[in-house]
């Protein structure tokens, strides 16, 4: 089946993806080399931590070309949707630039609790081959300080104190805010989607 | 909405979830992935795996089971026991973890606590806290696993959250020892006086005996989440029918 590369950056949690993939019968390697994730069929981007450090890292590995000429279908999961955009608030820095829009630290006032973490509903959910199976009111599960805007690119909505993009796509580039490897049913059917697109 | 999470703790033994605490006479309950993939199937939210020969020997978890758990489950789990270090901590969460719980460990130098948030992010990084009640005020303890080695950390609970919080942790699961074991109830006055006082998710732990303690804690303490072992091992309470009352009361459970 798709041989997919889920890029290694340095930051932890990577091999939960890797095993989702593997549950899901895709071949799945870690990489941070260029010319493997440049000739993978598909490309994960995971990532958790700091926004700042995964881009210093992208750009030590030589990665920051490689990812933005990626032609194949790309996926960023948590962090790693959230540098898909142009910049983040957190380290304020210049990210990936695949998709317009800026990310910003999480309004969520009292009694909200930060980070974001645990099971919320996905709402609005827009027609797409990743979102195919995919319910309004399905839970994801969530782990965030800082969220993505909703905007023309948002392909689902979930909401923590504001309305955030959960799921956005441009392209052949999608990113899933929540952790579909950690997402029982519904994560499973978003990556089962990423494999046949 | 966010759904408030019940979690499950297994003790596990080399590879096997035990009954009761370390020490002799461990009651096998089954394999730890088995036990991990039937809580995931019954609703459960996230696990807390807890590798009690880690912290009784010495030594850190053993992170080739705590890899085949990653590799079957799909829902979020904690590894508690024997971290010390950033750098165990990382491979923790390297084979699948998705975060780690540190506890003694963080009384003994609380730095670690800074360590692990700068390494990993505070998102992965709980610190548990074993806090019992003494004259009025509660106080931490630490070596609470072992009858021998147990005592006061002296250090007041209400201190030690805060400072958790601002090292960087990302979560704080209070057990209350008074209740810990006695199925009365969470104790709500303490969970209530530690949720006023952070703005990171808490997570209730010592007491559940009976549903309505979940609607209760949920509803008066306002936690993100209640962790409970015994009522769930001897299916004293059955997760699906428990989120069936929670929801029922008006709670928000993922079904």
């Amino acid at each position: 089946m798709s041989r997919v590369a889920v890029i290694e950056i340095g930051c932890a949690n990577t091999a939960s993806v890797l095993f989702a993939l593997e549950r899901l019968g895709a071949e799945a390697v870690l990489s941070s080399d260029a010319n493997e994730i440049a000739a993978a069929e598909r490309v994960v981007l995971p990532g958790v931590g700091a926004a700042g450090f995964a881009m210093s890292r992208i750009r030590e590995l030589g990665l920051y070309d490689t990812i933005r000429a990626l032609k194949q279908p790309l996926l960023g999961v948590c962090l790693g949707q959230q540098l898909l955009f142009d910049s983040s608030e957190e380290g304020d820095v210049d990210c990936l630039g695949l998709i317009p829009g800026k990310v910003v630290k999480m309004d969520a006032p009292k009694p909200l609790v930060v980070p974001h973490m645990g099971w919320n509903q996905l709402e609005a959910v827009a027609e797409d081959p990743l979102t195919q199976g995919l319910n309004a009111g399905d839970y994801a599960y969530f782990v965030h300080s800082f969220v993505c805007p909703v905007t023309e690119h948002t392909l689902v909505q979930s909401t923590y104190g504001q309305p955030f993009a959960a799921m956005v796509r441009k392209d052949n580039v999608w990113g899933c805010q929540f952790h579909p490897e950690r997402s029982s049913a519904a994560g499973a059917k978003i990556l089962e989607n990423f494999l046949r697109v | 909405m966010l759904a408030r999470r019940i979690i499950p703790c297994l003790d596990v033994k080399d590879g096997k979830v035990v009954k009761g605490v370390q020490f002799v006479g461990h009651e096998v309950l089954g394999d730890a992935v088995d036990m991990a993939l039937r809580y995931r199937d019954e609703g459960a939210d996230e696990l807390v795996l807890y590798d009690i020969t880690a912290s009784a020997e010495g030594r850190t978890v053993d992170y080739n089971w705590v890899r085949d758990i990653a590799r079957a489950l799909d829902i979020p789990f904690c590894v508690a026991g024997g971290i010390r270090s950033g750098e165990q901590a990382v491979k923790c969460l390297n084979s699948g973890a998705d975060k780690v719980s540190i506890n003694s460990p963080a009384l003994e130098r609380p730095d670690l606590i800074n360590e692990l948030a700068e390494m990993a992010g505070s998102q992965c990084v709980v610190v548990g806290v074993d806090s019992r009640e003494l004259d009025g005020d509660y106080y931490v303890h630490q070596y609470s696993g072992d009858p021998d080695k147990i005592r006061a950390a002296g250090r007041r609970t209400l201190d030690w959250v805060v400072e958790a919080r601002d090292r960087g942790a990302g979560e704080i699961v209070l057990n209350c020892m008074n209740q810990d074991g006695v199925r009365k109830g969470y104790d709500i006055r303490q969970l209530k006086l530690v949720r006023d006082l952070i703005d990171i998710p808490l997570v209730a732990s010592g007491g559940a005996g009976a549903v309505e303690h979940f609607t209760k804690v949920f509803e008066q303490a306002d936690v993100s989440g209640a962790l409970a072992a015994s009522v769930f091992h001897k299916k004293i309470i059955h997760i699906p029918d428990l989120k069936r009352d929670l929801q029922t009361a008006g709670i928000a459970v993922r079904l």
